[in-house]
Parts: structure tokens; C-alpha cells; sequence
């Protein structure tokens, strides 16, 4: 009855994949000299599973590479072998290494073998190198085997067998051990009952017999003893090889039984393996996709939800639909259930939402080892701080945060922390900090990432721009407007050039990748003081709050979050430039006027301005007045990518449909925005789209 | 069939095992851990405890030892998860008392044979 174990090889690789982050946040946790023995502990039995499951499922390489690892741990841990920093580092390049190879083993490319042969070399050096208390390995091993006398001839085996008194506390039961004697062959028990004590001195649970056992067969004696292996301790137990004619002439008065009967009765004899076919073994052949971890609480909460929802749905049900005599009492009753059924929805719909979110620890875990890399190779120290971690976040935009994320840590820890000689000379602490802030603001996820460092140089900022052309030398630029500079393609001041960050290259890529996310960058900056960067991520990337406008016959959706006010336009308030840009004063401001029906194409009878409805949005720091001819209510609605379902438009982010049916397009502000700035070429203009989507 | 506690803090090990012994037609009852172990097997008297040694919280060996002193659990085999590279562990296990062990690594068959063999 094979069953299939590669069932179990995606389990084994989340746990084996979770088991080297606890082993790599352990490992950078370690106080060199003092280790916590719960650290270790948990660090080891992080390697000691991962060794045993890649045994168990077949990734020999995998397991061969673990033992060195565990071996080290386990001396760092029964404290024969001081932590140092050494042993540390190379553990840490082991986790990597094993990371990657248990990568290759899912995904079943060829495994590294040359770098693992490497960093075991350097694990066995480590070890090899002795360790406190010279404990030698060899106290542990098996006592040597009196020499087998494995010759085929003989004719069988001679069992003394004395369990002491307290064996069966153990659970081992003799008849265990006798039947499985028979299965090798002819087997004769004789019953020593000369210790038994009188009744009133009995111990029910102490063993009081011993037996001598003779068995007939061929088998090798290895066979024999590993019956007994488990009761060596707690017995006497001689074997010796019967030669030609069995003895048996034990002369004392024995019970003789045949271990088919007697006591052995009591029990039933073994039974075969029920051998049921193997079910479920096909199941989950090798899956692919990617899956998600979902809490508990989750699942009951959505359980829930959908109870509610069933008894929302037969109380409606109970308004018999007979419409003859629908009278006011029953029409109560259906809006009370309408308004339920609306609610339930609601939660429901958050609740599934919920289950996409996870931690954004997933995100910050990276972090420790990349700061304590980093901290080696450039000299510096740095304490990294994180809170939030237990902050939600969808698992897509998790994804995509990622690296981000790193670069703005790298740019931090690279540019910002100054050298501990600077830093002191500054009087400042030696050790920079670095702070992971992760929490919730209004319907956006908020991360910081806040450093003690340099800070920017306004001035050398300036310079830089100036020298590439980015702005007038005359320019007069408020403190904002100079950090922004920073995100512009190809902008860098680091004055030396480095692998770690490079050269500002990236700023702008990461600019582009939260906005991409429906999210924002900010930075802040002292000089002398350090620099936050603060990111602002929706919550989700599935739904969206919009506010439904009018233009023409056509609906279309402003997201909620960039639109500032709507205002009735007043005809003194608009400005004409060059003839062609119009613009309208807002209090001090004067925006741009984007108008929808020229921009998609639809014919409105209505020319002039007056009377029209301004709503005024904002993108990336720019502001706008999208003309709209109404507006409709308020509503979340469903993102459906146009891309995947259409292809790319300017100035649309997406499309969804609405509760009669209709699909109505979601606007993406930005891109509005940059399109009334530059007009668009002709294949891509968004009127093209409108009349082909209606 | 019997009724079996399988404790294991790796859940594919303890995949394994419980689909294994389901298969066989044995009940399964799982725990991740020493306490959870313990806690099951006041819950569920069963008939064979399979638990793994290296575990967070509480280890096998404390668990068998708190287990032996269970009325309930006096004379249940308990047979512990063990490898290779720790000898030393069988021993101490032994002197918790625990009836034997099976070795990593191991395949479902195995791992029946064994447990047939303590359960009669």
C-alpha cells in the first residue's frame, strides 16, 4: 500500500521555508559569547525539522547539507561550543544557501552543489575545530556487538530473556516481543514463575517472570535482537546459537507454551495491514499555484458571514410572493430585509477581503539580515527598529511593496547612517537607528522609514538638479519641492558610488512602483537629523470608493481618495492662457480644466461653461478640474482590469459594472491629469475607447 | 482500529503520519506540541501515543514522562520519532518511558509495521 508522499512536499516546503526565517531572525538575534539557549533551541529545532522532513521526503542533498548545520547547533546548544561570531556567519550563508536549495528542490531545477560543498567544508572546519568540554562524540555510540556469528549453518537461537521489574511500565509487553520471535520461526517458550511472590506480595504492574526461548530458524541474529531493542536496558537478555540438537532440558518444574495459546491468548494475534487503497494520495499532485495562509479567525468570520446571509435570504424568502395582497406590513418587511441583505453583503465582502490581507511583517522579516549584512560590509552600526508588524496589507501589494521597500532601507542605510566616527563627532549615538513603521490612516496603510542619519543637503540637492537640467539656476524651490527632486529619473548626490544602492537610480523606479499601487511617496528631511520616507498604499487593490460622475449619457468613476471638492463653475473665475489651456481659480490656486467630453469623445449639446460642475482632483501633487455634467452617488466598486480584459487606455485605470448592468470605466487621476498637460497621440486616445466600450 | 495521538511541531511529518495511519483505518489525533499533546491525550484516551522529540513549548520527553503519570497512560505504548544523529535521545526517552522509537527517516510503511507491532 504505497502511499504517495510528494502529497506532503508542499507543507513541507512552507514549513521548511517559515523554519529558516525563525532560523535567520534567530541567528541575527544571537549576542556572540552570551547566547539565549532559547534562541538556540529554537534555531536548532528549526534545522533538526527541516533535516528530518527533507530525509523523510526524499531531498537527500538537502538533508546531508542540514546535519552539518544541526550538528553545530546542537553543540552551540547543550553549550559544549561557544557561539562566536564565525560559527554565526557561517551558519547564516548555510541558511541561504539551504534556501536556495530547497528552492530548486520545489521547484525542480538543478541544485547548487558546489556552493553547498563549500559551506559545508566551512561548517566541518568549525566543527573539527574542538569544541569546551572535550566530551568525545564516541560515548554515545552503540556497544560494539559481540562479534556475530553470522554463519548460515546453524540451526537457531537460544533466548535467556529476564525483563526487570518495572519493564511494562514502558508499555512493552513480552507478548509483543514473543509473537514477533514467531513470525521468524519455530518458536518454544518456557516460563521461569520461581520469582512469582504469593498474591498478597504481587504488584500487578511489576514483572516478575522470565522465559527462555528457543527458536528454530536461520535467521541472523541482528533480526533477533532488534526485537529487544527497545526493552535493553530493562532486561537481562542472552543470546546464544543453538548447535546441532536443541537442549532443552531446563530440569526445573516449567510450564511449557506454545505462544500461539496460554497467555498469549489474551491478545489478538497480529493482523495484516489493512490494505485500503490510498485515496486522497492524488489530490494535490504537485500544485503550482500560488497559495496564501489564512488565520483561523478568518475563516470563521466569512463561516459566519454566510450564516447570516442564509437567514437574511429565507426571511425574504418568507414574504410569499403574492403580490395581489402585498400589504404596508410585508413591505416593511422586505426593506428591513433589503437593508440587511445589504449589510451582510458588506461584511461579507470585507470579510473575503481579509483574507488576501496579511501581516506586513512578511515584508519587514527581510529586513534584520539585510541591515546586519550591510552593517558588515560598510562598517557601520545600525539598530533597526520596526513596530506595526502585525499591520495588514493585501497580499499583492505586499508583493509588489517589496522592493521598494528595500531600496528605500538600502538608500537609508547606505547614504543616511553616517560612519560611527561621524556620528560621534556629531554628537550623536554611535549606533544610527533605523525605523520600520507600519500602521493604519483613514483608508490608507502608512509605512515610514525614518533614519537618525545625514539628513539631505538642500544645497548639494540643488546643485545636482541645476547641473542636470532638472531646474533654472534661479529657481526658487520650497524645501518640498527640492526633496521631490530626488525622484526624478537619473538624480543621485551620493558622492561615492556603491553596490549597495547605486546611484539614485531607483528613486524614480520606486516613485513609479507605489503609484502603480494606487499609493504615494513623501519625503521629509532634516539635515544633521536624518529622513523619513513615508508611504501611503490603499488598503486594497480589488475595491474601490468612487464617486460616480456624469459626462453625456457616459458614467465614469473618480476614485474618492483624489478628489478635493466640486464646485458649480462660475464663468468669472475661468481664465484663458495662449488661447488654448483654460483654467479656473480656485481660492489662490488656478488649475487646469480637463474636459471629459472632449477628452473621450462625447457630444454634449451644452458648450459653454457656466453652470457646469467642476470637480476638482488631485495626483501626484497636481491639481484638476475634471468638468462633469452631474454628479451621481457614491459607491465602492469592483476594479476589472481593462488591460487583461481590453488593453491599456490613458486615463482610465480600470472599468467595472455597475448594479443595472452597465460597465462603467474608472478614471486613473494621474494620467488624466498628465494628459490634459501633453494631449494624447491618436491610437491611444481614450474616445476611441468610449464608443467601442458602449 | 485504534485510537492514535501523533504529536509532531513540523506539519508535514504530522501530515504524513495521520494520513498514513488513517489510511490504515486508525483514528488520528493531532497535536503541534508537548502541551498540546497532553492536553489531547486527557481529552481522547487513545490507544498509542506517536510523538516527535525536538518540539517548542514542552518536548517529547517531558511529554511521555508527564504522560506515564497518567493512570490512563501508565501501560500505552508511547513510541517516540527519533534520528540518527541522537542517540543519546532514545535513552533518554527510554528513562521517561517510552516503549521504543522509530527512526528518521521513515516511509509510511515503516511506520505502520511498527505500530502494528505495539499494537498486537
Amino acid at each position: 500500500m504505497a502511499i504517495d508522499i510528494t502529497q506532503f512536499h508542499e507543507t513541507f516546503f512552507e514549513e521548511s521555508f517559515e523554519g529558516l526565517d525563525i532560523m535567520e531572525s534567530g541567528l541575527l538575534n544571537l549576542d556572540t559569547g552570551a547566547a539565549d539557549n532559547d534562541t538556540v533551541n529554537s534555531i536548532f529545532r528549526a534545522a533538526h525539522s527541516i533535516k528530518g522532513g527533507s530525509a523523510t521526503f526524499g531531498f537527500t542533498e538537502v538533508a546531508e547539507f542540514t546535519h552539518g548545520m544541526e550538528t553545530l547547533l546542537d553543540e552551540m546548544r547543550d553549550g559544549s561550543r561557544d557561539v562566536t561570531q564565525t560559527s554565526v556567519d557561517a551558519l547564516l550563508q548555510s541558511v541561504d544557501c539551504l534556501r536556495e536549495m530547497l528552492a530548486a528542490s520545489r521547484d525542480k531545477t538543478p541544485i547548487d552543489t558546489e556552493r553547498a560543498a563549500v559551506l559545508k567544508g566551512e561548517l566541518e572546519a568549525i566543527l573539527a575545530s574542538g569544541t569546551n568540554g572535550s566530551t568525545s562524540e564516541s560515548t554515545h555510540q552503540e556497544p560494539a556487538t559481540p562479534s556475530s556469528e553470522s554463519s548460515a549453518s546453524h540451526e537457531g537461537w537460544m533466548i535467556k530473556f529476564k525483563p526487570h521489574h518495572d519493564m511494562l511500565r514502558t508499555g512493552n509487553d513480552p507478548v509483543r516481543m514473543f509473537r514477533e520471535l514467531g513470525e521468524l520461526g519455530e518458536l518454544s517458550v518456557v516460563v521461569d514463575i520461581s520469582q512469582l511472590p504469593v498474591l498478597d506480595d504481587l504488584d500487578p504492574e511489576e514483572s516478575y517472570l522470565s522465559w527462555e526461548l528457543t527458536l528454530k530458524s536461520n535467521v541472523e541474529i541482528e533480526k533477533v535482537k532488534e526485537i529487544f531493542e527497545w526493552v535493553e536496558d530493562e532486561c537481562d537478555f542472552v543470546i546464544s546459537e543453538i548447535k546441532g540438537e536443541a537442549t532443552e532440558d531446563s530440569a526445573k518444574e516449567n510450564i511449557t507454551a506454545s505462544i500461539a495459546e496460554g497467555e498469549a491468548a489474551s491478545s489478538t494475534p497480529t493482523k495484516p495491514v489493512n490494505a485500503k487503497p490510498a485515496t486522497g494520495a492524488k489530490t494535490s499532485a504537485s500544485t503550482d499555484s500560488a497559495s496564501i495562509r489564512v488565520s483561523i479567525d478568518k475563516v470563521d468570520a466569512l463561516i459566519n458571514m454566510v450564516g447570516e446571509l442564509v437567514i437574511t435570504q429565507s426571511m425574504i424568502g418568507q414574504l410569499d410572493c403574492d403580490f395581489d395582497d402585498f400589504d404596508n406590513s410585508r413591505m416593511e418587511k422586505l426593506r428591513d430585509g433589503l437593508t440587511l441583505l445589504e449589510r451582510n453583503t458588506r461584511e461579507l465582502q470585507e470579510s473575503v477581503m481579509r483574507i488576501r490581507m496579511l501581516p506586513i511583517s512578511f515584508a519587514f522579516n527581510r529586513f534584520p539580515r539585510m541591515v546586519h549584512d550591510l552593517c558588515q560590509k560598510l562598517d557601520k552600526k545600525i539598530e533597526l527598529k520596526t513596530t506595526g508588524e502585525q499591520t495588514e496589507l493585501d497580499k499583492t501589494v505586499m508583493e509588489k511593496i517589496g522592493d521598494p521597500l528595500v531600496h528605500l532601507v538600502r538608500n537609508s542605510i547606505d547614504h543616511g547612517i553616517e560612519m560611527p566616527e561621524e556620528r560621534l563627532a556629531a554628537n550623536k549615538p554611535e549606533s544610527g537607528t533605523i525605523e520600520l513603521n507600519a500602521f493604519h490612516k483613514g483608508g490608507n496603510i502608512i509605512i515610514e522609514i525614518k533614519d537618525d542619519g545625514a539628513g539631505f543637503n538642500k544645497d548639494r540637492i540643488k546643485e545636482k538638479a541645476i547641473e542636470r537640467g532638472l531646474i533654472a539656476s534661479d529657481e526658487h524651490l520650497s524645501d518640498d519641492k527640492i526633496y521631490d527632486l530626488i525622484f526624478q529619473p537619473g538624480f543621485s548626490t551620493a558622492e561615492q558610488l556603491s553596490d549597495i544602492s547605486g546611484r539614485g537610480v531607483g528613486m524614480d523606479v520606486v516613485k513609479r512602483n507605489i503609484r502603480e499601487l494606487g499609493g504615494s511617496i513623501d519625503v521629509t528631511s532634516e539635515e544633521g537629523n536624518g529622513t523619513t520616507f513615508t508611504i501611503r498604499l490603499p488598503l486594497t487593490l480589488a475595491i474601490l470608493d468612487g464617486q460616480l460622475v456624469c459626462v453625456g449619457d457616459e458614467i465614469y468613476i473618480t476614485p474618492l481618495v483624489s478628489i478635493v471638492e466640486s464646485l458649480q463653475i462660475k464663468e468669472e473665475f475661468v481664465n484663458n492662457i495662449a488661447g488654448q489651456t483654460e483654467l479656473y481659480k480656485v481660492r489662490e490656486d488656478y488649475i487646469p480644466i480637463v474636459r471629459m467630453h472632449d477628452m473621450f469623445g462625447i457630444d454634449v449639446e451644452r458648450k459653454g461653461l457656466e453652470g457646469g460642475l467642476l470637480v476638482v482632483v488631485e495626483g501626484d501633487g497636481k491639481k484638476a478640474g475634471l468638468l462633469v455634467d452631474e454628479l451621481l452617488g457614491q459607491q465602492q466598486v469592483v476594479i476589472k482590469s481593462l488591460e487583461t480584459n481590453y488593453k491599456r487606455v490613458d486615463g482610465v485605470s480600470g472599468a467595472t459594472i455597475l448594479g443595472d448592468g452597465t460597465v462603467a470605466l474608472i478614471l486613473d487621476v494621474d494620467g488624466l491629469i498628465d494628459l490634459s498637460r501633453n494631449p494624447p497621440t491618436a491610437g491611444n486616445k481614450p474616445d476611441n475607447l468610449a464608443r467601442e466600450v458602449a | 482500529m485504534a485510537s492514535i495521538l501523533a504529536v509532531d511541531d513540523s506539519a508535514s511529518m504530522r501530515q504524513m503520519v495521520s494520513f498514513a495511519l488513517k489510511n490504515a483505518g486508525h483514528d488520528v489525533v493531532e497535536a503541534v506540541d508537548g502541551v498540546d499533546g497532553l492536553k489531547a491525550a486527557k481529552a481522547n484516551k487513545v490507544s498509542l501515543v506517536i510523538t516527535d522529540v525536538n518540539m517548542p513549548n514542552m518536548d517529547g520527553i517531558a511529554l511521555i514522562r508527564e504522560l506515564r503519570g497518567l493512570p490512563d497512560y501508565k501501560f500505552t505504548p508511547i513510541l517516540m520519532l527519533t534520528t540518527e544523529s541522537a542517540p543519546h535521545k532514545k535513552q533518554e526517552g527510554k528513562d521517561a518511558g517510552a516503549t521504543g522509537w522509530i527512526v528518521k527517516p521513515f516511509d509510511p510503511d515503516q511506520l505502520l509495521a511498527t505500530i502494528n507491532k505495539v499494537l498486537g
